[in-house]
């Protein structure tokens, strides 16, 4: 069950993503659509959060290459925004939460351009967004899970972007932050902008996503969320590993294959 | 005498002092500026490693050049540093062995070549070798002339250049990802940010020694993180603390031109560090323990007023004078802290005391209910909505009760809608309007 749209946001060609040499990712092919909001779902260590490093570049492929806005993503950067778990940053470093959302600002602000009046008034205008604008002077190792992630949010909204990468935005966070944040997400995609989002909890899956990618370790399906999300392909994303699969990649590890020629 | 000593130093009125002291308010400054980054990047052990692996670059220089001029030191000094690095990156990407090994590995190693060279350039009898090995362990006092000119020019580029990269170096150290992502170089970024802190290495030989030289990179930084969270103020500070043990380096190097310069300016800043560590406000540890002895102290306090609440219950009085006694034998406080609490109580108000021992005042009285009632409103909370068996319950409440702020007391109350009894069935006090 793999969707292919017309005019793709995103293209992802035959992709295959290996770390120490074992594949984690097994000749991804897929395409997504424009303005909507897009599920990236499937179990612990299905190689979710790596298939979005690869799309944005952040890993190198041993195979394939990714289209975004049908262009070489170094094209289009301005264009696209990347929101990492929260967890990989270490919040005890010395920065108050508007000097985070600031960097939001960099990319268009470029190499040694210090950030401007007007940069500060998007980045504060960003955390009204969030309903963060309170805390703006507030150091960051002072916030609870879910402002973290309203704070990362705000930065991603303060690249102005029309494709957002998000790696589980839901995780970690307060039921009322998780309500925030898909309200932003929905009047997002009212924009015509596209968010493509990292999510492990199945329950709320249908409700969140016009659009959902099962994964595991290859990808299951690909298509409309109400056609993706059926028994069986559930079955097959979470029926446990293929062992065939899992063998072969130990193999190419213990031998030191190539894992292409 | 030694009076006499400091005037005539902080007079900088002999030349030679003057120059000693801006050479090592200087470097002091500037690698405390570039070890921020370092420290925040969590590289500090590498910061060690690169310190100890200029070295062999330094003598190898001298070897091949037979001179003691600074430049050919700085040139030799940066290749062995950097080849440092490049070897603890590729061992650490190529083979199973993980950073902290590598960087051992690799520290030792260089560090022990060059302790080699230094031995057969020694006993080359060279005559200028002399001051070489006042690269082991520094001299400030040695820093005059050429090499003044070298050092201090090195450390000025440094500031420049974080002063121009402060922003880029900021967001790699925060979030190395999203600086990708953005399409920032972070490769270039990263190696450039490694060439200062091995040029911040390079100009701290002389004055202070490759030994301690990591030092003077890592503490500053790590004594200011103390005392602020903002990244421009505990750069700046750094760069104080730094400069401050660097004048104090070069005054030890003036009084007393026997003693290496390296060990003293690295005592001073790390004195700076350790009294950070105990008397910074928040962070420190003197005011965390303050901030607790305050804790136990109200802790003591309520306990105490809820006591004499419960025993007013069982007696139908509230006002009567309780002897200690009396207290000691509900609940066996330790005799010289309940006695200091009474006191204490006594002094605010909450209790007066009689011939017949301390008894409530009004203000004591509503202060005491209200501990007792937020004890039985938890207990209730615990047994309804957790579902904690009654049993379990009384110890969680004894710390909780000291805690819940008003505004919580309401919302307990709405949410348990008023209860009258608590799960062992005593009643819930209630202030009469």
């Amino acid at each position: 069950m793999i969707h292919q749209v017309e005019t793709p946001i995103v293209e992802l060609h035959d992709i295959t993503v290996s770390y120490h040499k074992k594949p984690v990712l097994w000749d991804i092919d897929l395409t997504l659509p424009s303005g909507s909001i897009i599920g990236i779902i499937g179990p612990n260590g299905a190689g979710k959060s790596t298939l979005l490093k690869a799309m944005m570049g952040l890993v190198e492929l041993s195979s394939g290459y990714v289209r975004i806005f049908d262009q070489d993503l170094d094209q289009v950067r301005s264009r696209v925004s990347y929101v990492p778990q929260k967890e990989s940053v270490d919040w005890d470093f010395p920065a108050s939460v508007l000097d985070v959302v600031l960097m939001g600002r960099y990319g268009k602000l470029g190499l040694f351009t210090r950030p401007r009046k007007a940069d500060k008034e998007v980045a504060m205008e960003c955390l009204r967004q969030v309903d963060m604008e309170n805390y703006a002077g507030r150091q960051i190792s002072q916030l609870s899970g879910g402002q973290q992630q309203r704070v990362f949010l705000a930065r991603a909204l303060a690249q102005e972007a029309d494709l957002y990468f998000m790696d589980e935005p839901f995780a970690g966070v307060d039921a009322a932050t998780e309500k925030a944040i898909i309200n932003l997400l929905k009047s997002m995609s009212k924009q015509g902008k596209t968010v493509v989002v990292v999510h492990h909890d199945l329950q709320s899956a249908l409700e969140y996503f016009d659009w959902a990618v099962l994964l595991n370790l290859r990808l299951i399906a690909s298509g409309p969320v109400n056609q993706v999300l059926t028994p069986e392909l559930l079955q097959e994303t979470y029926g446990g590993k293929l062992t065939l699969l899992a063998a072969v990649g130990d193999l190419l590890t213990k031998k030191e294959f190539p894992s292409r020629e | 005498m030694s009076m006499n000593n400091i005037l005539e130093f902080l007079s900088l009125t002999d030349p030679n002092v003057r120059y000693v002291v801006i050479g090592s308010i200087l470097l002091a400054a500037s690698s405390a500026i570039v070890g921020t980054f370092t420290l925040l990047k969590k590289k500090a052990l590498v910061g060690d490693a690169v310190a100890h692996s200029v070295l062999p670059g330094v003598c190898l220089a001298f070897m091949l050049s037979g001179v003691k001029n600074p430049v050919y030191l700085i040139i030799g000094a940066f290749i062995t540093g950097w080849i440092s690095l490049v070897l603890i990156d590729t061992i650490t990407a190529r083979s199973k062995i993980k950073e902290d090994t590598a960087i051992g590995l690799i520290l030792s190693v260089f560090f022990g070549i060059g302790i080699l060279m230094v031995t057969v350039i020694q006993k080359s009898g060279n005559a200028a070798q002399s001051g070489l090995d006042h690269f082991l362990f520094g001299q400030a006092a040695s820093l005059v002339g050429n090499d003044l000119v070298v050092f201090s020019g090195i450390a000025l580029i440094l500031m420049a250049a974080v002063w121009l990269f402060f922003k880029e170096f900021t967001v790699i150290a925060f979030d190395e990802n999203f600086a990708r992502s953005i399409g920032f170089p972070v490769r270039t970024l990263e190696l450039i940010l490694t060439t200062l802190t091995v040029l911040a290495v390079v100009t701290g030989i002389q004055a202070i020694g490759v030994v301690l030289m990591a030092a003077m990179l890592i503490t500053p930084a790590a004594a200011a993180r103390f005392w602020t969270d903002k990244l421009k103020v505990m750069i700046v500070l750094a760069a104080g603390l730094g400069a401050f043990s660097g004048l104090v380096g070069a005054y030890i190097s003036y009084v007393a031109p026997a003693m290496p310069t390296g060990p003293w300016i690295v005592m001073v800043v790390s004195i700076i560090a350790v009294l950070s560590f105990f008397l910074a406000p928040r962070k420190g540890i003197l005011f965390r323990l303050i901030t607790q002895r305050k804790f136990r102290k109200q802790m003591l306090e309520e306990n105490i007023l809820k006591l004499l609440y419960q025993l007013g219950e069982a007696q139908g009085s509230y006002y009567q004078p309780r002897t200690i006694e009396e207290i000691v034998a509900r609940r066996p406080f330790q005799m010289s802290r309940l006695k200091k609490g009474l006191r204490n109580l006594n002094r605010q108000g909450f209790l007066k005391s009689t011939e017949k021992g301390w008894a409530y005042t009004r203000a004591g009285k509503r202060k005491g209910q209200r501990v007792t009632k937020l004890h039985r409103l938890w207990e209730l909370y615990l047994t309804e909505y957790l579902r904690i068996a009654p049993d379990h319950v009384h110890e969680d409440a004894e710390t909780i009760e000291h805690i819940i702020t008003p505004e919580l007391e309401r919302r307990l109350e709405e949410k348990l809608r008023y209860p009258k009894l608590d799960p062992h069935q005593s009643e819930i006090p209630y202030p009469k309007l």
